[in-house]
Order: C-alpha cells, then sequence, then structure tokens
C-alpha cells in the first residue's frame, strides 16, 4: 500500500466535496436566470421598412440603440436586447415590472412636430399643413424635463433646441401668431408667440399633460429620441413570475433525483470507480456552475434540461471506460494494465462520440433561435466540461486508487469476483 | 454479457420490424400531421398553473364569462398531475383580453400561480420551422462528413439511416398521439439525433478495432465479427441508455409543465436510438460492406 498516492486520491475527492459544499450555493446565485425560470417577458419585434426609407444596416443600429435606451427607461435587471434575422429585435426582460407599460415604452413613438400652420377636421380634430413643418423631436436637446409654469402653475415639460438661432427665427417669425405643436399626429397646444426667444428654450404644456407624471414620462420619450423605423411587435411570451419560480424548483427537484438515482446506479454496477464517476460528476456539476456564472451565460429551462442530459453523457464517458476495463481483466491483464489499456481504448471513442454530438449542438447553435440556442450552448458547455471531468479527472483518480495498491480486487472496481490479479 | 446470440443473422425482422412501424408512422403522417404549437402557427397560447386537476367544464365556464371563443379541442391538460391547462386561442389576444383572462383566472381558480401566455406571428411561426428543418438536415450533412472523414463513407450511411429512423419515429409518435409540437420538440429531436449518432459510433468504433486484428474472408466471418463486437460493447449500450434514460425519466415525473412533451420525445427517442445503434445501423452495415465477400456456403462446398 503507498499511503501517498492514496492520501493524493482522498485529497483530491475532499477537495472536490467541500469546494461544492462550500461554493455551491453562491455560485448558484450569482448565475443569471432566464426569463423561463424567474419570471418575465419576452418581445419580438420587426423593424418595418416606410415608404422611401429603407432599411440600411446604420438605420438598424440606431433603432437598436434606441430601444436599449428606452429598455434601460423601465430599469429592469439585465435586459437582453438582441437583433435576430437582421431585421427583428427581440427583448427579454425578467423580473416583475408592469408589461404594459413596459410594452408601451419600447413600441410607442413620441414624435414631436412643430406646425406654423394647422386647420381643423370637421370631426374637430386637428391636420397639421406639412408644408409649414417648423421643427422636429430631432432639433431637440435631450435634456428635456418636466417643469411648472411660473405664472400659472400649469404642468408641461421644458423643451431646448440645439439650434437656438433657428427657434429665435422662428419666433421672430411667428410673434404674435399661434404655431401648432403636435404629439404623434395629435394637437397637443396652439400657443400664441408671445416673446422672441432668445436662449432656445420652450414650455410645451396643454393635451393629456396635467399631470408630473404624464409630463415626465413625455420628458423621457422624447429624451430617447425617435425609433428611425416604426416597430411591430410580432411575437410576446409572457412568464408570471411565481409560475417560472415553480417551473426551476420542479426541475431542481428532477435534477436532483436523477443525480441520487444515477450515484447509486454507477455505485451499484462499478462499486469504487462508480464512486469515481460519481465524485467526476459532482465536479462537472460545480463547472458547469462555475462557467455559466462565469461567462454571464442566461440559464433557461431548456439549459437546464440539456445540463441534467448532458450529465448522462459524462457518465456514458466513464462506462464506456470501465467496461472496457472489465474486458481487460477478463482478458486476465493485471488491475493496473487494465486500466491503463482501457483509459487509452476508451479516450477515442469518447472523442468521436463527443465530437458528433457537439457538431449537432453547435449547428443548433447556428441555424436556432431562443429556446434552441439556449439549449445548444448548454449543451456544447456539457460536452466540454464532461471531458474534463469524466476523462481527465476521473482517469487521474482512478489511477491513483489503483496505483496506491488500495485495492486490489477486480470486485471493487466492478470486475468479476473471482479473477485473481496483482 | 453471457446470453449471446446472432443479431445480424435475425437482421431480417429487425428491418421488418423498423420498416412497419416507419410505414405506419408515414401513414400517419398523411391523414393527420402535427398537432403544431403555437411556435409553428399563428394565434395566442395560455398556460396556466392551476395546481388542482383541470376540469375542462370549469375552463370552458370561465373563457365564456370572458366572452372568449374557442374550438373545440382548444383546452388540453398538462403538466404530470395533470394541473395545469393549456388554452390555444386561434387569434392573438389584446393585452386587454390577457388582462380580463388573467383577473378571470384568479378568480376561477385561486390556487393558480398565474399564465404563460405566448404570441406568435404566422411570419414569425414560418421563419422557426424553416430554421428547424435546415438544423436537422445541416446537422446530418456535418455528422456524415466527420464519420466518413473518421471512420468510412459506409459508417457514415448507416449511422444517418439509423438516427433518421430514431427522429421518424418521434415525429410519427407525435403524430399518433396528437401530442404539442413546439420549439422545444425540435431541440429534443437535435438531441436524439446527436445521441443516436453518439450510441452508434461507440459500436462502430469496437467494429473497426476488431477489423485491424483480423480481416474477414467471408460473409459469415464478417458477421461473426460485427455480432462479437456487439456483444462486446452490450453492456456499456445498456448502461449507458439506462442512466441517461434515469435523467429524461426524472425530468418527465418531475419536471416543469413545460418541457413535460420534450422529455417525453427525449426518452422515446433515447429507447429507439439505443434499439437503432445495435439492431438496424450495424446489420445495415454487414449487409453493404459484405456485399463484396463471398458466402461461406459456397466456399464449404468447394474445399
Amino acid at each position: 500500500m503507498r499511503w501517498g498516492r492514496f492520501g493524493a486520491f482522498l485529497a483530491i475527492a475532499v477537495a472536490i466535496v467541500g469546494l461544492t459544499a462550500g461554493t455551491a450555493l453562491p455560485l448558484w446565485k450569482s448565475i443569471r436566470l432566464g426569463l423561463d425560470l424567474q419570471g418575465g417577458f419576452d418581445l419580438l419585434y420587426q423593424i418595418e421598412p416606410t415608404k422611401g426609407h429603407p432599411l440600411t444596416p446604420s438605420g438598424i443600429q440606431a433603432a437598436l440603440q434606441a430601444v436599449e435606451m428606452r429598455v434601460n427607461r423601465i430599469g429592469t435587471g439585465s435586459p437582453v436586447i438582441e437583433l435576430e434575422n437582421g431585421n427583428q429585435i427581440r427583448v427579454e426582460l425578467a423580473g416583475v415590472f408592469n408589461h404594459d407599460e413596459a410594452k408601451k415604452i419600447i413600441g410607442e413613438t413620441a414624435e414631436l412636430e412643430i406646425y406654423g400652420k394647422a386647420t381643423q377636421r370637421k370631426d374637430g380634430s386637428w391636420q397639421p399643413d406639412p408644408k409649414t413643418l417648423l421643427m422636429t423631436g430631432d432639433d431637440l436637446k435631450s435634456d428635456a424635463h418636466w417643469s411648472t409654469d411660473p405664472n400659472t402653475g400649469e404642468n408641461g415639460v421644458t423643451v431646448n433646441f440645439k439650434d437656438p438661432q433657428k427657434w429665435e427665427n422662428i419666433t421672430k417669425a411667428y410673434l404674435g401668431k399661434p404655431i401648432y405643436i403636435f404629439l404623434n399626429g395629435q394637437l397637443l397646444n396652439d400657443p400664441v408667440v408671445r416673446d422672441i426667444m432668445v436662449n432656445g428654450s420652450s414650455f410645451i404644456s396643454g393635451g393629456d399633460l396635467t399631470t408630473p407624471q404624464a409630463c415626465i414620462e413625455l420628458a423621457d420619450a422624447l429624451n430617447a429620441g425617435a425609433l428611425p423605423y416604426p416597430l411591430r411587435l410580432v411575437s410576446q411570451t409572457d412568464v408570471g413570475p411565481s409560475l417560472g419560480a415553480a417551473s426551476l424548483r420542479a426541475t431542481m427537484w428532477a435534477g436532483l433525483a436523477a443525480v441520487c438515482l444515477i450515484f447509486l446506479f454507477m455505485f451499484a454496477v462499478y462499486r469504487l470507480a462508480g464512486l469515481i464517476a460519481d465524485l467526476a460528476l459532482v465536479a462537472y456539476a460545480y463547472l458547469v456552475l462555475a462557467t455559466f456564472a462565469a461567462a454571464q451565460v442566461v440559464l433557461t429551462l431548456p439549459g437546464l434540461a440539456a445540463l441534467i442530459l448532458g450529465m448522462g453523457m459524462a457518465v456514458d464517458a466513464n462506462i464506456i471506460t470501465y467496461e472496457r476495463m472489465k474486458e481487460e481483466m477478463r482478458n486476465g491483464k493485471s488491475l493496473q494494465s487494465s486500466v491503463v489499456a482501457a483509459n487509452r481504448h476508451a479516450l477515442r471513442t469518447i472523442l468521436d462520440s463527443n465530437t458528433t454530438t457537439f457538431l449537432a449542438a453547435a449547428v443548433m447553435y447556428w441555424v436556432g433561435q431562443g429556446d434552441i440556442r439556449g439549449f445548444a450552448v448548454a449543451l456544447m458547455f456539457s460536452i466540454l466540461i464532461s471531458l474534463l471531468t469524466a476523462v481527465l479527472l476521473s482517469r487521474a483518480m482512478l489511477l491513483l486508487l489503483v496505483r496506491s495498491g488500495a485495492v486490489r480486487r477486480p470486485w471493487w472496481l466492478g470486475g468479476p469476483k473471482g479473477a485473481v490479479s496483482r | 454479457m453471457k446470453v449471446r446470440f446472432s443479431i445480424v443473422q435475425r437482421r431480417r425482422w429487425f428491418f421488418l420490424l423498423s420498416g412497419l412501424i416507419t410505414v405506419a408512422g408515414f401513414i400517419v403522417f398523411l391523414l393527420s400531421g402535427f398537432n403544431l404549437g403555437t411556435d409553428f402557427r399563428s394565434g395566442s397560447r395560455v398556460q396556466m398553473q392551476l395546481n388542482q386537476p383541470v376540469d375542462v367544464g370549469r375552463v370552458e365556464q370561465m373563457l365564456r364569462a370572458g366572452g372568449f371563443s374557442v374550438p373545440q379541442g382548444a383546452i388540453t391538460a398538462a403538466g404530470t398531475r395533470g394541473d395545469a391547462v393549456v388554452i390555444r386561442f386561434p387569434t392573438v389576444l389584446s393585452q386587454a383580453q390577457q388582462d380580463t383572462l388573467q383577473r378571470l383566472e384568479k378568480q376561477y381558480f385561486p390556487r393558480s400561480q398565474g399564465a404563460d401566455v405566448r404570441t406568435v406571428d404566422p411570419i414569425v411561426a414560418k421563419i422557426l420551422s424553416r430554421k428547424a428543418v435546415w438544423a436537422v438536415a445541416l446537422a446530418s450533412l456535418f455528422i456524415v462528413v466527420y464519420i466518413a472523414i473518421r471512420f468510412e463513407y459506409r459508417f457514415a450511411v448507416a449511422a444517418i439511416v439509423a438516427l433518421l429512423h430514431d427522429a421518424f419515429i418521434v415525429m410519427s409518435f407525435f403524430a399518433l398521439f396528437r401530442l404539442e409540437v413546439d420549439t422545444l420538440f425540435v431541440t429534443a429531436v437535435l438531441t436524439i439525433v446527436g445521441y443516436s449518432v453518439n450510441d452508434t459510433i461507440v459500436i462502430f468504433d469496437r467494429i473497426r478495432e476488431n477489423l485491424k486484428a483480423e480481416k474477414p474472408k467471408t460473409f459469415e466471418e464478417l458477421e461473426a465479427l460485427v455480432d462479437r463486437s456487439l456483444w462486446q460493447t452490450m453492456s456499456r449500450s445498456i448502461n449507458t441508455v439506462l442512466t441517461v434514460l434515469i435523467a429524461a425519466v426524472m425530468l418527465f415525473l418531475f419536471g416543469g409543465a413545460s418541457i413535460h412533451t420534450f422529455t417525453l420525445a427525449l426518452i422515446i427517442g433515447l429507447v429507439s436510438g439505443a434499439y437503432s445503434s445495435i439492431f438496424i445501423a450495424s446489420p445495415l452495415w454487414v449487409v453493404w460492406r459484405g456485399r463484396a465477400l463471398p458466402r461461406a456456403a459456397t466456399a464449404a462446398k468447394t474445399p
């Protein structure tokens, strides 16, 4: 019995169990959960080209940026905003917040237009004269804010123009005459210009702008800028937070039950070698958590399923090795040379079979989207990590155990009971 | 494994069995097609975790109270314990309608945990289904190329036949039992494709290794070699599929309702994958590879 090697074997085993028991929980807490696991909102918008305004790469980028600014205004933690298929924007918002409000903020444009002339239609609504367009939201600085009229106490929004000179000229030309302020095509107010404005600042009020809340919303919308293209909501998924938590809990329990059963199965069939496989499995689960936390991968329900199934593949690598080992023992090889031979032969098989599954996962990631991608990423990670733990780690542990001389009977490694070997 | 019988010699039975299942599946397809989920069809899909056995009558009552009309069979129970309900609306629900529905849900099923609402535009669904088909086709192509490089093209073709067989069996099962097909189902089929090949390759790898040690001169010798390879890897095949099945069955029994059909597809595919690697892929390869070899019967008569 070589105590040094046996000690090293024990040290690895204790390190795996200790590290996992000690740090798995904080690690788990730092993993970003997908909205199917913590509840949330998934919106897919189609960027629609308009007449005379076809989609351009820079325009799409601008749309993406505008959506990002809008989403940031909602203020939920870590939103996901992605361009998909070249002309769709996916917005994923996790956590608890007002879904209607969020949808309104993202999709709606605050289009401010100031006209010099407008006529009233028969139904009472106002129709601007497009030829007299004076200013648009694009001319505004992004520092609009809510304020009250010092004289009347009326709520409104103070806006500043990028070009004070232009605004001065307009107020000069329209002195004593009304101008027409339209928001999203609706007449907001038609104030009469009373002074020549030299500082490029103006106060907008009227319409729905009666409460501070409404004024702040409009100011925010103006600051976020106009969307370069209209967005059409084409798909939405809405998961209640408690439903997400229930799915997470259910899947975690299922995973735990699966782990326990696999542990028992491996121990029953391969005994000490099975125990090594179980330890390698613990290391696999721990490394997967660490990788997900470090790479900031969002863990979704299909992803979780892929990880639990990846466990099966990690175990497969051990089974291939152990079955080979048993065969070598039956052929009369010693314990130690059986282990060495099994490791050598099994490695190529494991690499070939894992490569093909990895290829399938890579194709899924490449072609798929949404759920399919989440699954593929988890599968690819789990294959790579299982190669580390189920091949490198468990191989080293098995060799240490056998070379330490602590195990003499092949039975302890799942071999036949009677076989004699040194 | 001690029990030994020639698998390869009984290949006609296995080919016949798989052929029958495949033909039956094909007929089901032609007759009824898939029960497509909202991922592939426009409309809204609402899943409610009621936490009590689903009473379809009461759900219908709730829908009527909200002024919704759904076609026959649009309400189905889901989840292992049948405590979740899936309602499929042929039209896209507006936000106001969704709010009404959630209010009614709380009113009619006080123990419910809230709804999961999915809405998909037909254009998105079309892109998604096209991507699904592409994914399967491309994955198969890459696998063929990889095996053809690492092994030989006959192994590659036999492995692809086996994996298509598995994918087809799962699809037939879903078509036959009218189970909902969504994007997760596509993920399941792709996983099955991966596993099936994984399983087949371990056996092919052993055949390749045994071929290096001896060169079979007759068809019978080749048959015997492949049989030996199959039995040498039998314990591994069984133990591996058992461990993966443990994981899949646990997910099926205790996992969330949203991955219920996903895991069911996996379970069927895993069993089919283990079966096809042993009983279809290898015998198929023997038939093809052995065509050039003389039969022992003729060799034995002329010594």
